[in-house]
């Protein structure tokens, strides 16, 4: 359970869009009836891309009507989940996984790029205010260490270089590509493959 | 080494396609419908004798979950919930799977769900995972195209969806009834066993839940028979699993063998040996960061499967081995990993709530080498206090690996830390207000 601060500036009004509309009537209908507290997790997902990857409050309490629960459920639902954030970051939010099996490869040079290039604080947006970046626990990449989340890629087999030159990429408008960093395919032994060797699909 | 012809996924590397096309020329939805024609029983009596235990951890006899699962359906409708929140540091075959072989998953989905009776499946995917959710979406879509599941699956007469539902970075929800509760849209708290969710689960109906490798080989193993999966590994621990090497190795990668392999034999074979050579080994996680760790000694020999590990006082786990080499700091490695816990505990009950503080506290310091004598031997005393005494196996989960330092790694951190407590016990000191506590 994390720590979480909840924004000083918050927005009166929330409303979901149409389309975001639809997508939520849509996911309601995943659950049994009268059981639709269950959408409650991926509406609040919902209101985050749909007001720049964070929540208000007021985003929660209009959740709350929305699927008929009350206001104190939803907040703690988005308080106890670590992805939601409840202050702005940046547009593109990076995420670097440092738990052991990315932090002995190496996952502390990212930290280092990033605290040099975006900002010296974690969940403080850059000069540009485009990027910030915080460290998270393990992202389930770990054959892929040392990684990182920026949105929703992962970016694997990193180095400092390669991590400098992906913000560099980020800042000027680019997109860089997303996936192992080595050239290796997915998680497979890079240079060592001993086994699927001669599979196809017969 | 296992043959190639006898590994389960196929498409691991994602050599083949992970669409509908390329997964049913490698053999998955193949016959499915006279394997549902066989009957509830003769599935779950077929999985009991191929001996497959669960790959979530755990390691509960799969067949024998399904036993506990209501014979007919009463007034309360059954569940099947996949554990797809894989969010264990040095796991990622789930990943693996979701992606490249999504297939494997729904066609097991469909024939578990009709040995449990259920006609819902909801898959419990970690918010992370967005991408590997969208291509699991893709393949349930050329499934439900393809009339495969929905009404009627596959002809069979079984009427089966299913729903993804994604968490939002909850390591607490892969425990299987805080998994429950967060798709209730709650707050990831495990609950109270009994009652257990094969009676009372999702909703308060009969729900079976397993991880995403479980149930994707069971479709190999009914096509195969029981008999050629319990051929594979030794009684007791049977079949293939997926062996995820990370770490100081020189390629680290997944993969699948045989269950018993020899550890030696995959760190040096598969992942291309430790970096700076098999004597640079210092330490071996074996089954993910909640197993305790095993020093250089017992890796020469150990074999990967659930009794051999839990011989050596350690776990086969989720089967995510992370290699520790001389090179790197011991206490530090630690010590990160009880932050980590400390950081996913629910907060729920008190001794893992704080006592992961304390341990994640006290190990950074003992890192420090800042640390007094008698504190190594308090450690183990918080672990001890923790262990057994919560409500989930969190606590064992956050003990365990503290555990393992101190039982083969005690010499190191006592050398590291050796200076005499401040408080010195005997002498007078004049600002302790509570100078009784000193008395013997």
């Amino acid at each position: 359970m994390s720590i979480k601060k909840i924004s000083k500036d918050q927005p009166l009004d929330f409303k979901f869009d149409s389309k975001n509309l639809d997508k939520a009537q849509k996911i309601i209908k995943n659950y049994p009836a009268s059981k639709q507290q269950s959408a409650v997790m991926a509406l609040l997902y919902l209101a985050q891309k749909q007001n720049n990857n964070w929540i208000p409050l007021a985003a929660m309490k209009y959740v709350a009507k929305f699927l008929s629960m009350p206001y104190i459920k939803v907040y703690e639902v988005a308080t106890f989940y670590s992805m939601y954030n409840l202050s702005p970051v940046g547009k593109y939010f990076f995420q670097i996984c440092t738990t052991t099996p990315c932090m002995i490869r190496g996952a502390y040079d990212i930290v280092k790029a990033c605290k040099e290039k975006i900002s010296n604080k974690e969940n403080e947006l850059s000069k540009d205010k485009i990027c910030s970046w915080m460290e998270v626990e393990c992202l389930g990449a770990c054959i892929n260490a040392p990684m990182m989340q920026i949105n929703d890629d992962y970016y694997e087999d990193l180095s400092k270089e390669q991590t400098e030159k992906i913000i560099d990429q980020i800042q000027n408008g680019e997109k860089p590509k997303a996936g192992s960093y080595k050239g290796r395919k997915n998680s497979e032994p890079e240079n060592n493959r001993k086994t699927l060797l001669n599979i196809n699909n017969a | 080494m296992l043959k190639d012809e006898d590994r389960i996924f196929k498409n691991l590397y994602n050599d083949l396609g992970p669409d509908i096309l390329s997964a049913q020329k490698r053999g998955d939805w193949q016959n499915t419908n006279e394997i549902i024609k066989k009957g509830k029983d003769w599935i779950i009596n077929e999985i009991k004798s191929s001996e497959l235990r669960g790959r979530g951890g755990a390691g509960f006899p799969t067949g024998l979950k399904w036993s506990f699962a209501p014979k007919e359906i009463g007034s309360r409708p059954h569940y099947l919930v996949i554990n797809a929140d894989e969010s264990e540091p040095g796991t990622c075959k789930d990943r693996d799977i979701l992606r490249f072989e999504p297939h494997k998953l729904i066609e097991g989905c469909l024939l578990t769900a009709y040995a449990v009776n259920a006609n819902k499946c909801y898959i419990y995917i970690r918010g992370e995972y967005f991408n590997e959710g969208n291509k699991l979406q893709e393949a349930i879509n050329e499934a439900y195209e393809k009339k495969l599941i929905g009404l009627n699956a596959c002809g069979s007469g079984w009427d089966f969806d299913i729903y993804i539902h994604y968490g939002a970075g909850a390591y607490i929800c892969g425990e299987e009834t805080a998994l429950l509760e967060s798709l209730e849209g709650k707050k990831g708290q495990p609950r109270l066993k009994p009652p257990f969710p094969a009676l009372i689960g999702l909703y308060g109906c009969p729900t079976i839940i397993n991880n995403v490798e479980t149930i994707a080989v069971v479709p190999t193993i009914l096509r195969r028979g029981a008999k050629w999966f319990a051929s594979l590994g030794r009684p007791k621990n049977t079949g293939t699993k997926i062996y995820c090497i990370s770490g100081n190795v020189n390629n680290p990668c997944n993969v699948e063998e045989e269950m018993g392999i020899s550890l030696k034999d995959l760190i040096e074979k598969h992942a291309g040996g430790v970096v700076g050579g098999w004597d640079n080994l210092q330490a071996v996680i074996p089954g993910g960061s909640s197993m305790p760790l095993l020093p250089k000694n017992i890796c020469e020999t150990i074999k990967m499967d659930f009794d051999s590990l839990v011989e050596e006082k350690s776990g086969l786990g989720t089967a995510g081995i992370v290699v520790i080499n001389k090179d790197q700091d011991i206490i530090k490695c630690m010590a990160r990993i009880a932050r980590f816990y400390k950081h996913e505990s629910c907060g729920q009950c008190t001794p893992c709530r704080e006592g992961s503080g304390w341990m994640w506290r006290m190990l950074e310091r003992m890192a420090k080498g800042e640390a007094s004598r008698d504190e190594v031997d308090m450690l183990m005393d918080v672990t001890k206090q923790i262990e057994g005494h919560t409500i989930c196996a969190f606590g064992e989960g956050s003990a365990w690996p503290v555990q393992g330092l101190l039982r083969h790694f005690k010499k190191e951190v006592a050398k590291r830390n050796n200076f005499n407590p401040l408080i010195n016990k005997g002498k007078k000191i004049p600002y302790l207000v509570d100078q009784h506590l000193l008395e013997k």
